[in-house]
């Protein structure tokens, strides 16, 4: 794993902002630059636009081939022509966050002030609403004032919860799943894990690994196992692996290996392979500091008082890591606002990775809450051959 | 819904599986306003409330196989209990809060009347009547606790703990301070029994009451 290079530049669709963009730290990105996809087409009245916010480690390549991997898009089962999220009907847009490394600014992009180098570990600290903006200037950018719906899980979730605070004339319907308005103590506890365990890597070379022209592989690894446990429930992890052994019938103390170790420790290499640890490092960053709450004076309903959005709150009954009661709370304080909400909890015993599943219950939400929310706002039906 | 009718066809056009009851209390809501409706069940009141009469339509229920098929069908449904998720909603943020066959089986009556009242102008409360002639015959004969059509579990395991009659409710709201605004007794398919001048009579007559409160 140590002999591992950087993955692959290539070549993503992509806009690029001349003016820059203010972040919340204070400081400005000279130029930002965009990365996103499109599935389905624009209306004539451009208002059938759908925006998917991806997670942690997603991207924009939400329902089709990964260029990188070559695997399918990470919505796939959600995403697409007749699926829940109809591409026939609506135009669904998903673009890499602001920080990522599938095209957007991000650490992989050229410094502002050293010409010829990488932002590295010094790029700005960008926050959930700072990722949220740069998709607003996409938005703009392709002509769409008001989107019909904002869907995301985990991070994306909170993405969500940030366009319907930040922007709630431009959100008809948000959806935000499996996620929750701040981090816990719990949360934040088990990204440090993985950002030590990148710290800790000689590759890691203070930040600069790219002057030596490796990547801290080990580091990045343990921090993908650590969050990847923590996106499973018990039950998963029993019924996928129990405490069978790797190429052995019976435990003989030396040298053998239980099936959770090493689906572990592939999901560890096959994730150093396409992402960036600086990457990595500044969205959990962003992700421990998100506080919808404390952006509105402490009292999450302010953040969604009077807001004519309607939402759509979904959590996982396993899901430990954004439980029932961290959406609960979102919902109870945007009935608090007054707001449209519905609220369902699937049952589904796969913990926080039931959301990218495919969960029927769950899939039928979806489809049925846009369905009606596209009758409120007086779209037209899905047009048939 | 803790009497164990299914309500069917939420959010469909077509008003022909609605529980008669339901249009009993849809024809009692103007057109255009906010409606709350407390164990909505899959929604088929207020699918219909919005269909029919464009009312902005909401509402809570516990049960969350219910909510998944109320929202699966576009319905706005928030999974809550009537007990202790009313506190969230804001003052007069609705025009009608409905309870349909839900009051006789919350733990807390009075508190769940007394909030439905604060966050709506009008409440309307429809309950089983314990007081019709037949489960008080079947008392008076068998000794034992009734079992209807309504009142269909055994004492044990009812989910209705806080059985009342249509004379309890007029006590209670008199005690309560609500003006009873309108008020009626219906048979077990939601048809008008014909007793609407003489509460007595439709105490003993009427399967179910219905009424629309306000605070005075």
């Amino acid at each position: 794993m140590d002999q591992l290079e950087p993955f692959a530049e290539i070549a993503h669709q992509a806009i690029v902002f001349t003016e820059g963009m203010a972040l919340d730290c204070g400081r400005s990105l000279h130029s930002l630059t965009v990365a996103y996809r499109t599935y389905g087409r624009l209306d004539a009245d451009r208002r059938n636009a759908i925006l998917i916010c991806h997670a942690l480690t997603g991207d924009q390549y939400v329902a089709e081939t990964h260029p990188l991997t070559g695997r399918a898009g990470w919505w796939s089962t959600l995403v697409g022509p007749g699926l829940p999220i109809d591409t026939d009907r609506f135009f669904v847009i998903c673009a890499n966050v602001l920080g990522g490394c599938m095209g957007s600014t991000g650490p992989r992009s050229p410094h502002d002030d050293k010409p010829g180098e990488p932002w590295g570990h010094e790029f700005p600290p960008v926050t959930i609403r700072d990722m949220v903006r740069a998709q607003k200037m996409l938005v703009e950018h392709l002509g769409i004032d008001q989107l019909f719906a904002v869907i995301g899980g985990s991070m994306g979730g909170m993405q969500v919860l940030e366009w319907a605070a930040t922007y709630p004339e431009a959100v008809f319907a948000a959806l935000p799943i499996a996620t929750a308005a701040h981090h816990s103590a719990q949360n934040i506890a088990f990204n440090e894990v993985g950002r030590q365990a990148i710290f800790a890597d000689p590759d890691w070379c203070g930040g600069e690994y790219w002057r030596a022209g490796a990547i801290p592989a080990r580091g990045l690894a343990v921090a993908r196992m650590v969050a990847h446990i923590t996106y499973l429930s018990e039950a998963a992890l029993t019924r996928k692996f129990g405490r069978r052994l790797r190429d052995a019938t019976s435990l003989t103390l030396l040298g053998d290996k239980f099936e959770v170790e090493s689906y572990l420790q592939y999901q560890g290499s096959a994730f150093v392979r396409r992402f960036d640890a600086n990457s990595y490092l500044s969205i959990t960053r962003a992700m421990d500091f998100f506080d919808i709450a404390a952006e509105h004076g402490g009292d999450l309903f302010r953040a969604f008082q009077g807001s004519r959005t309607r939402f759509c709150l979904v959590s996982f009954s396993s899901d430990w890591l954004f439980p029932t009661t961290a959406s609960r709370e979102v919902g109870n304080a945007l009935i608090r606002g007054a707001a449209n909400v519905s609220f369902v909890e699937i049952m589904s015993d796969k913990g926080h990775d039931a959301f990218l599943l495919d969960e029927p219950d769950f899939h039928r939400t979806i489809a049925g809450f846009l369905a009606g929310c596209a009758e409120h706002r007086g779209l037209a039906p899905r047009e048939r051959a | 819904m803790p009497d164990g009718e299914p309500r069917v066809g939420a959010g469909e056009r077509t008003a022909r599986a609605m529980r008669v009851d339901l249009q009993l209390i849809a024809d009692l809501v103007k057109p255009k306003s906010r409606v709350l409706d407390i164990g909505c069940g899959d929604g088929a009141l207020i699918g219909h409330l919005f269909h029919t009469r464009g009312c902005d339509a909401r509402g809570l229920e516990l049960d969350m196989a219910l909510v998944t098929r109320a929202v699966a069908h576009g319905l706005p449904v928030m999974q809550g209990d009537a007990d202790t998720d009313l506190v969230h909603y804001p003052d007069q943020a609705f025009d009608y809060v409905v309870l349909s066959r839900t009051l006789q089986a919350v733990e807390r009556p009075l508190e769940v009347l007394r909030q439905m009242l604060r966050i709506s102008e009008r409440a309307i409360v429809s309950f089983p009547n314990f007081g019709h002639w037949y489960l008080r015959a079947q008392l008076l004969l068998s000794g034992r606790m009734p079992m209807t059509k309504s009142w269909n579990r055994m004492w044990y395991e009812t989910p209705n703990i806080h059985p009342c009659t249509i004379q309890d409710f007029f006590d209670l709201c008199r005690a309560e301070g609500y003006v009873v605004e309108q008020w009626l007794a219906v048979d077990d398919e939601g048809h008008r029994a014909p007793w609407r001048r003489f509460p007595h009579l439709a105490n003993l007559f009427g399967e179910q009451g219905l009424f629309v409160l306000r605070r005075r």
